[in-house]
């Protein structure tokens, strides 16, 4: 049995999970299994369009308190903002990832994964804008205290 | 239970269960990696080219077997592309900046609202707000 709390290990496994439930749900719907995009398509309910990301959605909050009270590695948890600012990176994040047709799982997982060129600039893209980011906050004088 | 529905909820209990594993729900993780200038953090590659990996060749082995056929009489989508816009880049660096700025993306945050954190508590509903924004100003998503 590899260390499952080693980083790396914990990470690769973690990404082989992520791929695999992926690749059901393209299996199972036809879908790309982009969190963006169900959570979107969720807010403007479709007959027979809803019923399956629901689904999957809460399996997804139910696997994740699995594993948060299974395995003490994965529950650890640092947030780095104030809640204000927390707010406003969602309303960015939620704009963004259906403007830009997704989010890391969409585009990141399931889009490259498939070879999709769109999706590897996107990835690129938003990568590159959250480095950034991070690093004018982190180390610039225009940061701000979290 | 419909078994597809019972897949599905599998499918999204493997998954939910790889992002906490992964260390994708550390939002202190993820700024971690996305710190090229500080103490940087490569574990996250690892959750990508593991998540790349499997599903890519899990697609093609199956494509292989199987054609375009996928489970319950579902057909797998041809090979499409979105075209690279404006749209598509604009849209990703303000998803960028968001998950610069927290440290979320959607998936991990909705997978902390399993242990009710606070932050989660306030992205969470942000964001649909954000989703409803994009829907209005520019007709994402009304296919």
């Amino acid at each position: 049995m590899p260390d499952l709390n080693h980083a790396f290990v914990r990470a690769l496994a973690g990404g082989v999970l992520i791929g695999l439930a992926s690749l059901l749900v393209l299996l199972a719907t036809g879908k790309i299994a982009g969190i963006s995009g169900m959570l979107s398509r969720m807010l403007r309910p479709r007959s027979g369009d809803t019923a399956w990301r629901l689904v999957f959605l809460v399996g997804l909050v139910a696997g994740a308190a699995l594993a948060f009270s299974w395995i003490e590695s994965a529950a650890v948890y640092r947030p780095v903002r104030s809640l204000a600012a927390i707010g406003v990176a969602g309303l960015l994040v939620g704009f963004g990832t259906r403007v830009g047709g997704g989010c890391t799982s969409g585009h990141g997982v399931s889009g490259i994964g498939q070879g999709s060129k769109s999706s590897f600039v996107a990835t690129l893209v938003f990568v590159l804008a959250g480095m950034a980011t991070v690093f004018v906050l982190h180390h610039t004088r225009w940061g701000v205290a979290p | 239970m419909n078994p597809r529905f019972l897949l599905l909820f599998a499918a999204g209990a493997i998954f939910g269960f790889g992002l906490a594993l992964s260390g994708m729900t550390d939002p202190g993780r993820v700024v971690g990696f996305l710190d090229v200038a500080g103490a940087w953090d490569p574990a996250l590659l690892f959750v990508m080219g593991g998540a790349v990996s499997t599903i890519g060749l899990g697609v093609v082995i199956w494509r292989k077997l199987r054609g375009n056929a996928g489970w319950f009489g579902t057909k797998l989508p041809a090979r499409e592309e979105d075209p690279i816009d404006r749209r598509l880049v604009l849209g990703s660096l303000v998803f960028g900046i968001g998950w610069g700025i927290s440290g979320f993306c959607p998936g991990p945050a909705i997978a902390n609202l399993a242990s009710w954190r606070t932050e989660a508590l306030i992205f969470v509903p942000a964001m649909a707000v954000g989703m409803l924004l994009a829907r209005v100003g520019f007709k994402a998503d009304c296919d």
